[in-house]
């Protein structure tokens, strides 16, 4: 069955969108008009500028509300999901026991010049995030978190060298696309020593969806607000996976 | 102007701790010297530029004069021994070091006395660099005033120095008082300072000479249209501080951010290194009359803001000491704090003004640095903004120094034109609406925020008592600063540093130290 829909303003279906942004023109009757004009190009009907204010010599700010035209059928919609049970801290340890029969061992970081810490940490660390254990904290994982900025060679050559089940990488900076350029890197070098189906390879950070890290290669990928037991309770998920 | 009572006995107290820890790291500091301190030396000599394969050539002499296994009797006199031979400036001398044609080590042909004469000469010469610049900066602010605190601080950072330049006059012309420039991802690790104009940089741009001039030539302007002097900002924590100071005060920039703590905490820079570095950079800071600027802001993203509000309180008075061991007067002294309690705590908001308030009256005369919000800055731009209101309350009514504007969009990306100009309006209203809201309070005694700022001055003060005992670089080891712990052998840079042989000279140093 068919499911259009449209933004909703206060009246079903009226299409009611709220849109800002600066042009390089001076502010005026003819700016704004530019203004206008160019959301009309956009798709959009009964537009009104109801502010536009100079910025710079040369620059225009504007706030713009305007009715969308098109509407899309949802039901055609399709995102990529992960799907696991997000289960607690006691039943993911006795989970892991029976499972493996040895702690799960997980290394983590961040690659390349990234120098945030603080959203491996709150995965990774004893503390944990918003009253969430930490994988530290768990007795059935064994986590390295090596902190920040590690070469990607040093990231893999320490998962050989700890037989690591898991390996977790962060990246924050999203500028010119730096994280992607640094989980390809990663991604590239495990499969150039022929080492990519060994480990559950796991992304996150403020701007990772899981949609991008499965693109790159990844077993899946955690945005913001990813709490540890999530993230736990994948790692057991896909191992019990793999293991039948 | 205090409005917090505060026990005055327990401030000089904690004063004299922090100051007695100072003086043990400078006991080290004063042994030891690096790689950048040479190379900055040479840079205030005049040398500058790049060899083929843009290695700037202040390293190249310096490398040079390390593989003959003379560094410890430092740059200075093996250099102007160079310059007696050729007879020709300071950059065609390194010009022709570079290319072998000169070499770096016939001291023995000349008498100390010329020796001696000629590194005076030159060491005139840098610290005539440093006076010229500050005297064009009074010249400027004599014509275009500096305006009220909180001066509002406004960051660019598109990777390219010429749209940066754009970015900066729409800041200006929105209320910027201070324009920083952000560096490009990691530049405080790579040792060198980069040659030239640059376009492209990750999150920012880099810190290079040119783009020094550039961004000044810019705020110049801007400066003469808004009638008001508008700051230039830089970076100089990493493995270059001294060489970003002395490029600093060749382009006359007003402030750097100049932090060894920040440099090991959230750059793992070797503490030794830049615990030297430091000391140099901020002795030509102090010289040339830049504004420096503290890093402890950053310690509330890794630790949590109320937990560890002492930390931030405790590095901020050693911070003083040491800065004040390199010839930093009050006035020169942005040390940082910040706005990052979790916005979700009840009466954050009361906390954030105790804090505030207890750093204004440890610091009465200082330009304090105040960051706004940015870790709990939430993808809500809206909400983020409305946290930004709040926390420019906080700023112009406990009378803050300088005031880095928070941005709406900080959880998302490095502004946008409109991002920095909504932040701006924000700012300017409540400035404006609130200008004299703090000279009519006075806190309650034995209320919330008196107690609260006691507790953190007791807890500072306790770890003060602490880091004398243990020494701070032992206290670093051990994880006080920002939940983050770092080797005293560990890190980048450690390499760099040397220990001075009996032969070391450095007249630069000791001009500005008042030892000859
Ligand atoms: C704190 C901070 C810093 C601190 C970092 C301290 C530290 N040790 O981490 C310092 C001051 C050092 C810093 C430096 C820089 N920063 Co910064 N920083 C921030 C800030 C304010 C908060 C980030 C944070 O800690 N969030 C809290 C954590 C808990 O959230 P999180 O990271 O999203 O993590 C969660 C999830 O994403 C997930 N997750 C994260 N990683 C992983 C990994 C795995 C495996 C999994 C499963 C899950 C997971 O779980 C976490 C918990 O839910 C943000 C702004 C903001 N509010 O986002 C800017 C920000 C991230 N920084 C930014 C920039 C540009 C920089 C610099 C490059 C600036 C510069 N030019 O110098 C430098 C970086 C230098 C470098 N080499 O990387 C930009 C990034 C823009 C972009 N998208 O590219 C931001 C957005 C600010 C801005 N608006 O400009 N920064």
């Amino acid at each position: 069955m068919k499911e259009p829909i449209k933004p909703y303003g206060d009246t079903l279906n009226d299409g009611m969108v709220q849109l800002s942004f600066t042009l390089p023109v001076e502010n005026g009757p003819r700016a704004m008009k530019a203004a206008e004009v160019y959301v009309s190009q956009l798709n959009f009907n009964k537009i009104s500028v109801v502010h536009a204010q100079k910025i710079s010599d040369g620059f225009t700010y504007f706030m713009v509300y305007a009715e969308a035209n098109p509407s899309i059928d949802y039901s055609t919609i399709e995102a990529t999901e992960m799907e696991f049970e997000h289960m607690d801290f006691y039943t993911i340890n006795a989970l892991i026991k029976e499972t493996l029969n040895r702690p799960l061992r997980v290394v983590g970081g961040t690659i390349g010049n990234d120098a945030h810490t603080v959203g491996i940490d709150a995965i990774m660390n004893m503390k944990g995030y918003n009253q969430d254990y930490g994988l530290e904290r768990y007795p059935e994982i064994d986590a390295d978190n090596l902190g920040s900025q590690i070469p990607c060679q040093e990231m893999v050559e320490y998962a050989v060298r700890h037989h690591a089940d898991a390996i977790l990488v962060s990246q924050t900076v999203t500028q010119k696309d730096s994280h992607i350029l640094h989980l390809t890197e990663l991604i590239d070098l495990l499969d150039k020593q022929g080492l990519r189906d060994q480990y559950l390879l796991l992304a996150g950070g403020a701007k990772i969806s899981h949609e991008l890290a499965i693109k790159l290669g990844y077993d899946a990928g955690f945005g913001p607000g990813t709490l540890p037991s999530q993230v736990a309770s994948l790692l057991i998920t896909k191992i019990i996976e793999r293991a039948a | 102007m205090p409005q917090i009572p505060i026990n005055t006995q327990q401030i000089t107290k904690s004063k004299q701790l922090a100051k007695e820890i100072a003086d043990q790291v400078q006991l080290f500091i004063n042994d030891h010297a690096s790689v950048s301190v040479e190379r900055s030396v040479l840079r205030l000599y005049g040398v500058d530029g790049i060899d083929h394969n843009d290695t700037p050539l202040p390293n190249r002499l310096v490398e040079i004069l390390q593989q003959q296994g003379d560094l410890n009797g430092g740059i200075s006199r093996p250099f102007a021994s160079a310059m007696l031979k050729s007879g020709l400036n300071a950059q065609q001398t390194a010009e022709q070091v570079e290319q072998g044609q000169l070499k770096l080590d016939n001291i023995a042909n000349f008498s100390s006395i010329e020796l001696d004469n000629r590194e005076q000469a030159l060491a005139l010469e840098a610290i005539k660099v440093m006076d010229r610049s500050n005297a064009r900066k009074h010249a400027k602010i004599a014509k275009n005033p500096l305006p009220p605190q909180p001066w509002r601080y406004l960051i660019v950072a598109t990777g390219n120095i010429y749209e940066d330049c754009t970015q900066a006059e729409s800041a200006a012309y929105s209320g910027a008082d201070m324009i920083a420039v952000i560096r490009s991802t990691a530049q405080s690790l790579i040792d060198y300072v980069p040659y030239g104009p640059t376009t492209e940089g990750f999150g920012g741009t880099y810190a290079t000479q040119a783009n020094f001039r550039i961004m000044r030539d810019t705020l110049d302007k801007a400066s003469i249209e808004q009638g008001r002097h508008i700051r230039l900002v830089n970076y100089a924590s990493g493995l270059c501080m001294a060489e970003i100071a002395a490029c600093a005060a060749f382009e006359d920039l007003d402030v750097l951010l100049n932090d060894s703590m920040y440099g090991i905490l959230f750059r793992d820079i070797n503490m030794q290194r830049t615990f030297i570095d430091q000391h140099f950079s901020r002795l030509i800071c102090a010289r040339a009359k830049i504004l420096i600027n503290t890093g402890e802001d950053n310690y509330l993203t890794t630790a949590d803001a109320v937990d560890n509000a002492h930390t931030v309180t405790a590095s901020q008075l050693i911070n003083e000491a040491m800065a004040k061991n390199a010839g930093l007067t009050d006035d020169l002294l942005g040390l940082g704090h910040a706005f990052e309690i979790n916005p979700e705590i009840e009466n954050a908001f009361l906390y954030e003004l105790a804090h505030a308030e207890l750093a204004r009256a440890l610091f009465p005369d200082a330009p304090l640095k105040y960051m706004p919000p940015t870790k709990y800055k939430s993808t809500d731009i809206f909400y983020s903004h409305c946290m930004d209101t709040l926390f420019n309350m906080a700023s112009v009514m406990t009378h803050q120094g300088i005031h880095l504007t928070g941005i709406l969009t900080e959880a998302l990306h490095t502004p946008l034109m409109q991002d920095r100009y909504k932040s701006i309006s924000s700012v300017n209203y409540v400035f404006n609406a609130a200008r004299g809201l703090g000279d009519e309070l006075e806190y309650k005694q034995n209320g919330f925020i008196v107690k609260r700022a006691q507790q953190v001055l007791d807890e500072a003060e306790a770890l003060l008592e602490r880091t004398k005992l243990d020494g701070l670089m032992q206290t670093i080891e051990q994880g006080a600063f920002g939940d983050i712990k770092r080797p005293m052998e560990g890190g980048k840079g450690l390499e760099g540093v040397f220990e001075k042989g009996v032969n070391y000279t450095n007249p630069v140093m000791d001009l500005l130290e008042g030892r000859s």
